[in-house]
């Protein structure tokens, strides 16, 4: 859906998982946009419907982009940025209650 | 970091950032907040880490940001990146979540500087992966260094579409239609503004030249487009409407809407403070005196939050917003404020002067503001038409209030960001009602996601 202008700008490599995938993205791309970029589709499925969604606004506002991130459900992606080995998937309906509370 | 501050500033775009400067000049003790990992909010966004080979097509006017960054990182404020603001009261406490750390600062005066939003665009099919905001493509831009995939269609009315649309050009991407709905008798409502605007020539001279662009580039252009929607299954396939007389498609797979940006309202909203309705671009902004103060004592606002006139006037707003809160917390005296303030208000006042032309030039579509059709999606999250809000309406829901208790729009995770405007412009035009009447949603703490963990671990300020 999006794409890199400059492949072989000099930022750092970074690897992340999404959906069980090992892909290369830049430093200083944002969760959204890095996956955006690896030909995906969507990043979450609607809470009624379940009808496929993607980002719409990019800057913390829409909520569209909420995806799960490293184990924890309900993030905005577009306002994360990815880190070496992030653990990302698509957010499949409205969020779960998790089995433990972590405090 | 410390616990109280002289002023906290929430946002670092270019009202925020002058603001700091300006407070730290008079000696305040200032905190920064914002949501972004650097400076420059959405306008200058990525400033400090724009490539140089795209320095052609960011342009002069985004680098105008980078010696307000510059400046703001050598003031001596406090800065506290990556600021998730979950609350903000009255006592001056603003509660925020800083990784994965919840906690309270107190203030003796807050700056509201959050900028505006694009407003959202309810048309069938606006829900389908590959529509976005046309500022969204922007910013993924200017942070991502990425573009969207072609071919790209714009459509809708504002200024912002058209930079968005030469900025694509300028990066090779195939534009297959620029589709306006805004028309020539716009253009002549605005000519009474139009001595107003020629204050600033030089935003005419870069209007005509965008213009320019985007004819020579050959993209089929359409004004006066109406019953815009979005065909396709899984994703965008087609932006369809009509205009010249007949039905239009254009197939594309990445389709940008746009219709003008309204204040960012979260917090004054929150906060209670008097908002009065502006009707050219039809949006609410908080009621404020000419240096920001709001109804709220100790609460100030500078920039798109307090009505959308750009990024120089809001760098002119926030310095003088600086002014005002020094001078009351006895930092400076009436005769410095006003001497420092007056080469500032004429800056604003002539920054200023495009907008009346501009505002009336490109109103936003009726279409975006009331979907004529039931089946068109308003509320995002909760996935409710505008068929279900007036159904809602007709069986007595008076206000964005009542429709939400029953219906449940504005209470998904978006918290009614996305849907508030038009929830509220439906029920006005059903009751046939001026929209001031009908009021607005109610903004709760929190207003951004908190887990119990983290809430349960919060610092509480004393």
């Amino acid at each position: 859906m999006l794409k890199r202008l400059h492949e072989n700008s000099d930022r750092k490599k970074v690897t992340i998982n999404f959906e069980g995938v090992q892909i290369e993205v830049l430093a200083g791309e944002t969760v959204a946009a890095a996956v955006l970029a690896a030909e995906t589709d969507y990043t979450r499925t609607s809470a009624i419907s379940g009808v496929h969604r993607a980002p719409y606004c990019q800057m913390g506002i829409c909520f569209e982009c909420l995806m799960e991130i490293d184990g924890v459900p309900n993030r905005q992606a577009c306002m994360i940025e990815v880190r070496e080995g992030m653990k990302v998937n698509r957010q499949h309906g409205a969020r779960g209650l998790s089995d433990e509370v972590s405090v | 970091m410390k616990s109280l501050y002289d002023l906290v500033i929430i946002g670092a775009g270019p009202a925020g950032l002058a603001a700091a400067v300006a407070a730290r000049d008079f000696g305040l003790s200032t905190l920064v907040l914002d949501e972004q990992q650097i400076p420059g909010g959405q306008i200058y966004r990525s400033i400090e880490k724009a490539l140089t080979e795209n320095t052609p097509v960011l342009g002069k006017d985004y680098f105008h940001g980078q010696k307000l960054v510059e400046r703001f990182r050598q003031a001596g404020a406090d800065y506290l990146p990556e600021a998730t603001i979950w609350d903000l009261g009255r006592d001056l406490i603003v509660s925020c979540l800083v990784d994965n750390q919840a906690r309270q600062i107190r203030a003796r005066h807050i700056l509201i500087a959050v900028g505006a939003m694009e407003r959202p665009v309810p048309i069938p099919g606006w829900t389908l992966p590959g529509v976005m905001g046309a500022a969204a493509a922007d910013i993924l831009f200017k942070s991502c260094d990425m573009i969207p995939e072609g071919p790209v269609v714009l459509a809708g009315s504002g200024p912002l579409q058209l930079l968005v649309a030469c900025r694509l050009i300028d990066n090779g991407v195939k534009v297959a239609g620029m589709v306006e709905t805004n028309g020539f008798g716009d253009n002549l409502k605005a000519l009474p503004h139009f001595p107003g605007a020629l204050r600033v020539p030089h935003y005419l001279i870069k209007g005509l030249s965008m213009l320019w662009k985007v004819r020579q580039a050959g993209i089929p252009a359409f004004r006066n487009a109406t019953n815009l929607r979005v065909e396709g299954d899984e994703s965008a396939e087609a932006l369809c409407f009509d205009a010249r007389g007949k039905a239009q498609k254009i197939p594309a797979k990445t389709i940008l809407l746009h219709e003008g940006v309204v204040p960012n309202l979260q917090l004054t909203r929150l906060l209670g403070c008097e908002h009065q309705w502006y009707e050219p671009q039809r949006y609410w902004k908080p009621v404020l005196d000419s240096w920001g103060q709001t109804s709220v004592n100790g609460i100030s606002v500078a920039g798109d939050a307090g009505g959308v006139f750009g990024a120089k006037t809001a760098e002119a707003a926030g310095h003088l917003a600086a002014i005002d809160i020094s001078s009351r917390l006895q930092a400076l005296s009436a005769q410095e404020k006003a001497s420092a303030a007056a080469p500032l208000l004429k800056e604003r006042a002539r920054e200023m002067s495009i907008r009346p032309f501009l505002d009336t030039v490109f109103p936003p579509g009726r279409q975006a503001l009331v979907p004529p059709g039931n089946e068109t999606l308003v509320c995002r999250c909760e996935e409710l038409t505008a068929g279900q809000i007036r159904e809602a309406v007709a069986l007595g829901a008076l206000s964005p209030g009542q429709v939400k208790a029953q219906t449940r729009a504005g209470m998904g995770p978006c918290q009614g960001r996305m849907c508030g405007l038009t929830v509220a412009e439906i029920i006005a035009a059903s009751r046939q009602v001026p929209l001031a009447e009908v009021g607005h949603l109610r903004v709760r703490p929190p207003l951004k996601p908190i887990t119990l963990g983290q809430l349960a671990k919060l610092e509480i300020a004393e």
